[in-house]
């Protein structure tokens, strides 16, 4: 019984160990990113590292309001890339901020159908029962689902669709409800439409209609010393990393339009 | 205290959990009198079946309903072909994929207290001339009632709680799948923490409420165990 119990122990003090060596703390970062940066991301740090083999870093992506108030009940991120600019003015405005937000990137929200050629479609044009079920972001936490709402009302069929609204909990759930045709039309990232595993069309929502979606990221109070957080942030400002990011139709600060 | 949209949220949990739990106990009945009673070899495979939700993570039962469900799956199809409209996004949807992840906490009570009672009672109503409804609903139903209470509790309990399939297969409809633990999801995700704890505390206390009925309403010699 006793060895039994020591050897119970002793199994959990290894199953407690973390999976990976820990590296140095300088060479792991964890980044906290908006859901439209799916596989975008990815890639910057897959050619990131490739100058910076040692350095490890790590995504969890989510809708950029919920990753805002993940970072602010204290979660172990470095870097928070959001998909607009007020969370992470308001990350600065309660103090958790680690610098101030820099834009990266200005997104673009897009309808998208697998079934429906969306090409000529106007957004005035969602009215239209054809449309079917139409998926937009939850307008609550996530940016372009703000915009979806926004875009909606400006063309005056927000009351016309309502009733054919589903939500995402994020962009990338918004856009995987379009992709799998459980949605006939999904209001998503452009970024995500142009990354799709599926095969549609899609027509831009014209960025008059709703608010711009800057995107912006700041370091945080973790990452305000953390020298591969600094350095991460200034290679996405590199042109290396902005061709992928133009890569994945996102337009770029300082460059026209 | 509440929002329109909060006690919308409730009505409609108090609702889907309802007739989730009624259907549950008509499909449950025979099936649980089955699994019982049988002979049959696939009472091991279908004992497992019915099982499967307690340990399959709900994204994975989602997932998976959100694919047969969708216009390419197999069910889509049919359901389509029908004429009928698709299951995802839909209070329709949620009942049936509730019904799904609800299941063994059902059934498995029903199961535990038909075997409870055993064949003799029902031998002996035999003997007396009882048919096979008559012995069900005079003998075995009343005797098996408090593992009928219990299925209905754990039931209802899981479907109020229920949260990765929603989360998967619902897409957060007010009035049709904004259900309370998504309400109360979209609460915290907004930051909204005050709204978030008065409904989180609802649910804690209809859940508490609910477990201390079920041991109240045990008749006391079963209470013990």
């Amino acid at each position: 019984m006793k060895r039994f119990l020591i050897s119970c122990l002793l199994a959990c003090a290894a199953l407690l160990q973390p999976w990976s060596k820990a590296s140095a703390e300088d060479q792991h970062i964890t980044i906290a990113a908006a859901a439209d940066l799916h596989d975008a991301m990815d890639k910057l740090i897959a050619s990131y590292r490739r100058n910076h083999p040692g350095a490890t870093l790590e995504v969890v992506y989510g809708a950029s309001g919920m990753l805002l108030n993940q970072i602010e009940q204290g979660a172990p991120f470095e870097l928070f890339f959001s998909a607009d600019s007020s969370y992470p003015q308001q990350l600065v405005a309660h103090g958790k901020a680690g610098g101030t937000p820099v834009p990266y990137a200005m997104g673009h929200l897009v309808m998208w159908s697998a079934s429906i050629d969306m090409s000529q479609v106007k957004v005035a044009d969602l009215s239209q029962q054809r449309f079917g079920r139409i998926a937009i972001a939850n307008p609550q936490h996530a940016p372009y689902g703000k915009r979806a709402e926004q875009a909606l009302h400006a063309a005056g069929v927000w009351d016309a669709v309502q009733a054919r609204l589903v939500y995402g909990e994020n962009i990338a759930q918004t856009a995987q409800f379009a992709q799998s045709g459980n949605a006939t039309v999904g209001l998503i990232a452009e970024s995500l439409a142009k990354a799709s595993p599926v095969k549609g069309s899609y027509a831009l929502v014209p960025a008059t209609m709703h608010e711009p979606l800057k995107q912006s990221f700041v370091l945080t109070q973790r990452g305000a010393g953390n020298a591969l957080a600094k350095d991460f942030a200034s290679y996405v400002q590199s042109p290396p990393a902005r061709a992928i990011l133009a890569g994945y139709g996102f337009s770029l600060p300082g460059a026209g339009h | 205290m509440f929002s329109a949209q909060d006690l919308q949220a409730l009505w409609l949990t108090l609702r889907l959990a309802s007739v989730v739990t009624l259907l549950l106990l008509l499909l449950g009945c025979p099936l649980a009198w089955w699994l019982t009673h049988t002979s049959s070899r696939w009472r091991r495979p279908v004992a497992a079946l019915v099982a499967l939700p307690l340990v399959l993570p709900p994204t994975v039962l989602g997932f998976y309903l959100l694919m047969l469900w969708g216009p390419e799956g197999a069910v889509g199809r049919l359901i389509a072909a029908a004429g009928l409209s698709a299951l995802p996004f839909t209070f329709r949807g949620l009942v049936v994929a509730s019904m799904l992840y609800s299941l063994p906490f059902v059934v498995q009570p029903l199961h535990n207290a038909f075997e409870a009672v055993g064949e003799r009672p029902l031998e002996l109503a035999s003997s007396l001339g009882a048919g096979p409804w008559d012995r069900f609903f005079t003998v075995a139903l009343p005797l098996a009632w408090p593992g009928v209470i219990t299925a209905a509790v754990l039931g209802f309990a899981h479907t109020v709680g229920e949260f990765g399939v929603v989360l998967m297969i619902g897409g957060n409809i007010p009035g049709q799948t904004r259900v309370l633990s998504m309400r109360i999801y979209d609460h915290v995700q907004a930051g909204e923490y005050h709204q978030a704890n008065v409904l989180s505390l609802c649910l804690l206390v209809v859940s508490f409420a609910a477990l201390l009925a079920m041991t109240l309403l045990r008749p006391r010699r079963y209470a013990r165990d």
